[in-house]
């Protein structure tokens, strides 16, 4: 353990952290915009600067190791007008129409900007015109929002292991973008729009839907595949309008393609929602109830298992079923049928 | 992609990520062997190395010596250096634009013969104002000077 | 020797500018017919070409040495050299009205040479000459005679600071370095000058290139490194074709390699070409580009000394720092620190340039007064005006005005009027400079050259430039100046990297010395050295001009009128001051105010 003294609070910390994480876990706020801890510190807002003992200049929290015997300033007067000036600098060169950004009550830049009070401008001047329309299905990208925090650049290459889209040019006329300035070409597991800080990124399927602040929440867990990563529903008026993942679920808050944007299949007019049964060769699959199915089910396999033998019956499991599913499944022909014809699509 | 081209890549791949170079040396040759840096060829590069394309092309945009449009025949460079610059490499630049009639955001004339770049210093500041024509310094110029030193390359 | 005839021709790329290599060419030719195939001159005739000796300003310079007696010549031109080889080589009459004057006495005798001792002596693409004045005899004592402990200590008590423009201690470095537990350690040689205005490197890497490998083996050796690399800039084309001759000679003779110096050490280099970015001088983003990243900086600590290439402990040294290594160790770390100031030891090279007479590079002991470089080695201001400033560091640095001429050159002396030494280049403003213009100039390069990384800089540089841009072109506000310091100390106070850190100098250094050419140009919408074109008015004197015409065929506006061979005007309504017909009359009849 290391033990450091922050806004005059002893503090104990891990070996290894750093003083932001330190600072957080003694419920100190230190505001950032370019941090995710599930990515490498990055130190490219500024806005995690702190004052530390010994040390000339400010430096930022995110990366810098916290050591033993470490004396923090998180927040004067300096700092304070540092970091207002940096918000401001952004918000020179931001769109700031907040009032139709889908964004907007989750905004972190917006956040900044009220935190700081900022009305009025000192520094207007040239924009980036980055605002170009990407081609894609699912991803929003509106790059004149983008503050370069390079969460979206980490998270793809860090944890994807893609890199579909990187920084290009420099100064002021940078920006982040697919290779060559082309159409958005991926998965599109849409973890970047996942960790975007403003409204740069966003689903296209959310545009003109209700924003966050607007819904309902339901936690619960995906159904794709046997991952069972936990979901976050948000609904408005009973239908479920974006999905979401928490940081702190064993998945870490990462969704694929399907998690996070396959969900309009909740509300199709074409979902099964009671079992059907064809009463008649070359007849209709008609609605039945679960009871009838199930004894329908149970005496046609006990029949052929008797006219025929155990391994004449064989079991497919669904790689969307749960562990516990899947368990009883097997056990189900194992045990209750007496084979061991049984398999798990995700064996092919 | 021909193969001619092809054969270059592949060269170029022998020469440098197979001895540990990196991609800017790759992007460097790629450019000494083209004149600049074709997309088709960071695909191909990207492929041949399962490096991600955004890589190559974060790396071309980030460093001023990269090209990603072909250029001139003969590159004019006008050191903007800070003695360059109070001894009237603005006033060069401008001769040069004028006779070559280029337009302000334009560096490379339509007939595809000349490229006019400026760089930040070429350390030569004794002999200020300087321009760098291919790979020739001429030191001590002004306009009247570089307009018929252009004038020769015309050829 | 007695009797040798040498002829030495620089050949730096000022001489090959200024036309060396035709010099050359044209002493080859001579020497040929006038018979060099017969015996009595070929076996005591040399031709050599050295490196810039820092006068570039005169050239081509050419040494005549004859039985040990060397005469200069200065401006010399191929069509001269006939009657230098008749008269002088062959007759062994020195033609005195070629020969360089009183000045270039004056720009040599008031230096201290350590690192450009054998610049414009030796020839820089031949080892056998770098070994006869005494080359690799220090790699050779510190791997042969020295524990690495012992070239660190010698190093520390030398007092030697890096040359790029930190100034940290370079021995302490090491030290830092070489504590660290690893497999593998790197040392890098900083060659990526890209400071405007600054030509050092250049100049050492073109005139000496041996003495930069031979530090970076000491350096290796010290902290243990055994692959090195020397990153340098493309754009010096003729530094890196002799680096690359010097690495392939050293190789040859076992001082690169395996078992150096016959002994169990192992040490190669490596060059790397910059690709065109001046923060790629920061050591983190250095390191990001030899990894064959952006070369965006990386936040500091881990410092490289600890965490550097590919995450391995890393010594950066620029190529001067590097120069200065094998000195120190042949001669000792007591003569060494016998030179410069109390806190700054042993000798600073630099590029004088600007508006001065004698420009050029030199070599000057740590603290000598700005007067004395300026008016004794420079000469004084060119053309006779009046010195404004000196503008030192780059675009990192700051302008010093003349209140402070007598002040000590060191790395104390210039940070406490504001500027810093940088890498060593010393830009000579006049009364015609505009200090807003420059103070411009300067926010341009920087604000093209932020990597875009941290908002401070990314951004802040960016309005920086707006608003000085908006003074100069008389829309200034009230309120502009107070606003650009106030930027200018957030900038500094929070961006990431040295770049952005020291990119708001410039500006802070010009409101602090002269603040009323701010306040004319927002107040009085003037400019007072005639330099911002949008404040001027032009106009034309009719008693001096003659009616030629060239301004009203200059002037895109078509705002000049006139006969031909009658004085012409200018409608000031239609003028856009772009400064055209200024720039064209050969009559000094255009003025502007």
């Amino acid at each position: 353990m290391i033990n450091l003294t922050i806004d005059d609070k002893k503090i104990e910390a891990p070996d290894g952290a750093t003083v932001l994480e330190a600072a957080r876990l003694a419920r100190i706020d230190i505001p950032t915009l370019c941090h995710d801890p599930r990515m490498k510190p990055f130190g490219a807002c500024r806005l995690c600067i702190v004052e530390i003992g010994g040390l000339p200049r400010p430096v930022t929290s995110c990366t810098t190791p916290a050591t033993e015997g470490m004396v923090v300033v998180t927040t004067n007067s300096k700092l304070e007008r540092l970091r207002k000036t940096t918000v401001e600098l952004l918000l020179s060169d931001h769109p700031n129409d907040c009032m139709v950004c889908i964004q907007a009550g989750q905004c972190s830049l917006q956040e900044l900007a009220y935190r700081y009070g900022l009305r009025e401008n000192r520094f207007k001047g040239a924009v980036r015109q980055h605002n170009r329309v990407d081609n894609n299905p699912f991803i929003m990208r509106e790059q004149d929002k983008c503050v370069l925090c390079g969460l979206c650049v980490r998270v793809c290459d860090e944890v994807e292991g893609v890199a579909a889209i990187g920084f290009a040019n420099r100064g002021f006329e940078s920006d982040i973008c697919p290779p060559f300035k082309k159409d958005l070409d991926c998965e599109f597991c849409g973890q970047c729009v996942a960790v975007c800080p403003t409204g740069a990124l966003s689903g296209k399927m959310w545009a003109g839907q209700p924003r966050l602040e607007q819904t309902r929440s339901t936690e619960t867990t995906c159904t794709y595949c046997g991952c069972g990563c936990n979901l976050t529903l948000h609904t408005h008026a009973d239908k479920v309008v974006r999905v979401t993942s928490r940081p702190d679920n064993h998945n870490r808050g990462w969704l694929c393609v399907k998690g996070r944007f396959g969900y309009e299949f909740i509300a199709s007019p074409e979902r099964l929602t009671t079992p059907l049964i064809r009463r008649q060769k070359g007849g209709p699959l008609e609605p039945a109830g679960w009871d009838e199915t199930l004894d329908l089910v149970a005496s046609r396999l006990t029949a052929i298992r008797d006219q025929h033998g155990a391994d004449a019956v064989a079991g497919l499991a669904s790689a969307r079923c749960t562990n516990e599913e899947n368990y009883l499944f097997q056990k189900m022909f194992r045990a209750g049928i007496g084979t061991n014809n049984v398999d798990h699509c995700a064996r092919y | 992609m021909e193969t001619q081209m092809e054969e270059v890549l592949e060269g170029i791949y022998q020469k440098t990520v197979a001895h540990g170079d990196n991609i800017i040396t790759v992007l460097q040759e790629i450019q000494n062997a083209f004149g600049y840096v074709q997309e088709e060829s960071v695909n191909w590069f990207s492929a041949r190395t399962s490096i991600p394309a955004s890589k190559f092309y974060g790396v071309i945009t980030f460093y001023s010596q990269f090209h990603l449009t072909p250029r001139g025949k003969n590159i004019i460079t006008v050191c903007s250096g800070t003695v360059c610059h109070v001894k009237g490499a603005s006033r060069i630049i401008s001769r040069i634009r004028e006779d070559l009639k280029l337009g302000e955001d334009k560096a490379t004339t339509k007939d595809m013969l000349f490229t006019l770049e400026s760089v930040n210093c070429v350390g030569a500041c004794s002999i200020a104002p300087v321009v760098v024509i291919n790979e020739k310094v001429y030191g001590k110029m002004n306009p009247e000077k570089i307009a018929k030193t252009v004038k020769t390359y015309k050829e | 020797m007695n009797g040798e005839i040498i002829v030495n021709v620089c050949m730096g790329t000022g001489g090959i500018a200024a036309g060396a290599e035709m010099v050359m060419k044209a002493f080859e030719e001579e020497f040929a017919s006038a018979g060099v195939e017969n015996a009595t001159v070929q076996s005591r005739c040399k031709l050599h070409k050295v490196g810039c000796r820092g006068f570039c300003a005169k050239d081509v310079l050419v040494d005549i040495s004859v039985g040990g007696e060397v005469s200069t010549y200065q401006f010399i031109q191929p069509e001269m050299v006939k009657r230098l080889v008749k008269e002088h080589v062959i007759g062994q009459k020195p033609i005195k009205e070629w020969m360089a004057g009183e000045d270039y006495h004056v720009f040599h005798d008031n230096q201290t040479k350590i690192i450009l001792h054998d610049l414009g002596k030796i020839n820089p693409e031949s080892i056998d000459d770098y070994l006869s004045v005494d080359g690799y005899t220090a790699a050779r004592k510190a791997l042969t005679t020295m524990t690495p402990e012992e070239v660190i200590v010698t190093v520390k008590n030398s007092g030697l600071r890096g040359r790029g423009g930190g100034g940290f201690p370079t021995g302490l470095k090491w030290s830092l370095c070489a504590a660290n537990e690893a497999d593998q350690r790197y040392v890098i040689c900083n060659a990526d000058e890209g400071d405007p205005g600054a030509f050092m490197d250049r100049s050492v890497v073109e005139g000496n290139p041996h003495a930069v490998v031979e530090g970076m083996i000491i350096t290796a050796y010290a902290i243990g490194a055994t692959l090195g690399y020397v990153y340098i800039r493309a754009e010096y084309p003729l530094a890196v074709h002799r680096l690359r001759i010097a690495l392939d000679q050293a190789r040859e003779k076992g001082f690169l390699g395996k078992n150096l110096f016959g002994g169990t050490f192992d040490f190669d280099i490596k060059i790397k070409l910059g690709a065109g970015a001046f923060v790629c001088g920061e050591e983190t983003a250095l390191i990001a580009s030899i990894e064959g990243e952006r070369g965006m900086p990386r936040a500091k600590p881990p410092f490289p000394a600890n965490k550097g290439l590919w995450g391995k402990p890393t010594i950066i040294n620029n190529v001067e720092t590097l120069a200065n290594v094998p000195p120190i160790i042949s001669k000792g770390a007591e003569w060494f620190a016998s030179y410069g100031s109390e806190k700054s030891k042993g000798t600073k090279v630099i590029a004088l340039t600007g508006k001065i007479r004698n420009t050029g590079l030199i070599e000057i002991p740590m603290g000598m007064p700005l007067n004395d470089i300026i008016f004794k080695i420079g000469g004084g201001i060119e053309g006779d005006k009046l010195f404004k400033a000196v503008q030192t560091g780059g675009p990192s640095g700051g302008c010093i005005p003349q209140q402070y001429i007598d002040l000590p050159v060191d790395y104390e002396g210039l940070k406490s009027v504001g500027s810093m030494m940088g890498s060593g280049g010393m830009v000579v403003l006049d009364e015609t400079d505009c200090m807003v213009n420059i103070a411009k100039f300067f926010l341009t390069f920087t604000q093209e050259e932020s990597c875009g990384k941290c908002v401070p800089c990314r951004i802040g540089t960016k309005r920086l430039l707006e608003i000085l841009t908006r003074i100069t072109e008389g829309n200034g506000r009230k309120g502009d100046i107070e606003l650009l310091q106030e930027l200018a100390e957030d900038v500094r106070d929070s961006s990431l990297c040295g770049l952005g850190m020291s990119a708001p100098n410039p500006v802070i250094s010009t409101i602090k010395y002269f603040r009323h050419e701010y306040e004319a140009h927002i107040n009085q919408k003037k400019c007072p050295a005639k330099v911002c074109n949008k404040l001027l008015t032009f106009f034309i004197r009719p008693d001096q001009c003659v009616g030629c015409g060239m301004c009203a065929k200059a002037c895109s506006v078509k705002a000049i009128s006139g006969e031909l061979k009658q004085p012409h005007a200018i409608d000031n309504s239609l003028c856009i001051k772009c400064g055209s017909c200024y720039d064209v009359c050969k009559f000094n009849a255009v003025i502007k105010d």
